[in-house]
């Protein structure tokens, strides 16, 4: 569902006016974050892997759909295409050539839950105290939706240094999981 | 915004109205060309038979028959299925296909979404589709099924790289993601001086079309990639359990990606809408600027359906080979290259 309101919400790109309630991306939002906790919540409580994969599709979907309202087209685009077209594919690939067994899994228990609930409920207040901390009851201000040639002159210009150390960073991760996996 | 549409003043909810009519007929339009074209005759003729002959002239209403009888057939579902996922597997890779028609400019203001982003986009919803097919693959409860989607998957998200990286040439030339800006590149441009006909970046990115179109095949997990369908080994793939009104949609998903995915290499490397000797801005093209894609698209599909018919199927490792080994490697070089002659000139 989520996906359908994404790209609905694309053509109505509109530079964000300054003052104005903005209706439509109020509705948006709303839409999009009530399906996201819907699913998200189903994905934690399901008892069958795969259909938690899935629903972890659709909590993806609607963070692509709230980076678009954001004016965060780029982003949007880069969620969809790693995050859904990569990650959950591995996830589903990794699931259905290990177990991907169909009704409820035996060894999906509900006996780690309430730990789990409490570390959640530590991490959303951490993220969000921090947040209300520093930025206060500033303003921010409503720039126009950031262009990917912006995104990649501020990569390859200010942020050259730490780009190129997080590529190496990754290139050897990658190499040191062919060398763990390779027995010979 | 040209005289003849500003003469015609549309509310937001109507261009989006007209919009949506409109990606139907591009999704389908394309398809059911392709299905009769090459599906159906060229494949014939390559065989030495005339294919359909009875349903109207030389079968031209066949696809019609097809899809009355795809519509009369029970859909079945298998009863250790998973219900709701295998019903909805089709409609996920037909969302991939919707979302992937969007970014395609038919003309000058002939567009769906004219985002910043363009053919950035483009590559990424047409990797939602392998989400379907593993959809389809696990909730049928088949053994066939699910060795089908998992084929298909170690296939779709390995030639999506060398599709992802072959493009990159075309936007370093273009120095734009935005599928529009990247046809006024090409009917703009000039090859080392010389601009007679544009810059088509199937010329200076010949390489860069070439990858394209072999990942596109893989893509489309159309023969010689056709390993996720292999009839001879696994009956149909993650298709198996599928019949009636469902089938037909993967049907259509299928053969209208293949139209898409030709007509994304035709503006990407032959100048989408354009054709040379007329002004790019004129308001001819507003016209003409869907035939000529769909000619284009004709085209391109041509050499698509050429190599189904032509080439028998790869082995599961020879086929992994090749992305990593051959693909991968041209598409990096391409880039290089391309980025070095794009600063020295």
């Amino acid at each position: 569902m989520s996906v359908v309101v994404l790209c609905a919400a694309l053509p109505g790109l509109d530079p964000l006016t300054g003052g104005e309630v903005l209706v439509a991306q109020n509705v948006a939002f709303a839409v999009i974050g009530l399906t996201m906790v819907a699913a998200a919540l189903r994905m934690v409580t399901t008892t069958n892997v795969v259909h938690a994969a899935l629903y972890l599709v659709i909590v993806l979907a609607g963070a692509a759909g709230l980076f678009i309202l954001l004016g965060a087209e780029f982003v949007a685009v880069t969620q969809v295409l790693v995050y859904i077209g990569a990650i959950v594919v591995l996830f589903l690939f990794g699931i259905m050539l290990t177990r991907g067994s169909y009704g409820t899994d035996e060894d999906v228990g509900r006996e780690r839950h309430l730990m789990a609930a409490l570390v959640g409920v530590l991490v959303l207040g951490v993220t969000a105290g921090s947040l209300v901390d520093t930025f206060r009851d500033a303003e921010l201000a409503r720039s126009a939706p950031s262009t990917a040639a912006q995104i990649g002159d501020s990569i390859f210009g200010q942020y050259i240094v730490p780009f190129e150390a997080i590529s190496v960073l990754l290139l050897a991760a990658l190499i040191g999981a062919v060398v763990v996996a390779r027995s010979d | 915004m040209n005289t003849v549409v500003t003469a015609v003043e549309l509310a937001y909810w109507q261009q989006t109205a007209i919009r949506s009519v409109a990606a139907l007929v591009a999704v389908l339009i394309p398809a059911g060309t392709l299905v009769y074209l090459y599906l159906f005759k060229m494949m014939s003729f390559m065989q030495s038979r005339l294919g359909p002959m009875e349903a109207g002239p030389y079968g031209s209403l066949q696809l019609l028959a097809e899809v009355g009888k795809f519509l009369q057939k029970e859909d079945l579902i298998p009863r250790a299925a998973d219900r709701v996922v295998f019903k909805a597997a089709p409609f996920v890779v037909l969302v991939s296909t919707f979302l992937l028609v969007l970014v395609l400019p038919a003309g000058p203001d002939l567009w769906f979404i004219n985002v910043d982003t363009g053919v950035f986009l483009a590559l990424a919803v047409s990797s939602i589709s392998v989400i379907g097919i593993l959809m389809a693959g696990w909730g049928s409860a088949s053994k066939y099924s699910l060795l089908g989607g998992l084929r298909a998957a170690g296939q779709l998200v390995a030639y999506e790289l060398p599709l992802v990286l072959a493009v990159i040439g075309v936007v370093i030339q273009a120095g734009t993601l935005n599928m529009q800006e990247i046809v006024l590149a090409q009917a703009n441009g000039e090859i080392f001086g010389w601009g007679a006909i544009g810059n088509p970046f199937v010329i200076t990115q010949f390489l860069g079309f070439a990858i394209f179109l072999v990942a596109v095949q893989a893509e489309l997990t159309q023969p010689p990639f056709d390993m996720p369908v292999a009839e001879s080994e696994i009956v149909a793939g993650y298709l198996t359990e599928y019949s009636g009104m469902r089938f037909l949609l993967f049907f259509i998903a299928e053969f209208a990606t293949a139209g898409i995915f030709a007509a994304l290499a035709a503006t990407l490397f032959l100048g989408g809408w354009y054709v040379p000797g007329l002004d790019p801005a004129s308001d001819l093209f507003n016209l003409i600027g869907p035939l000529v894609l769909l000619t284009k698209i004709v085209l391109v599909s041509f050499l698509i359906f050429w190599f189904r018919f032509t080439y028998p199927r790869f082995r599961e490792d020879q086929l992994q080979q090749l992305a990593w080994k051959v693909l991968i490697p041209l598409a990096l070089a391409n880039i290089v290259v391309t980025g070095v002659l794009k600063v020295v000139f």
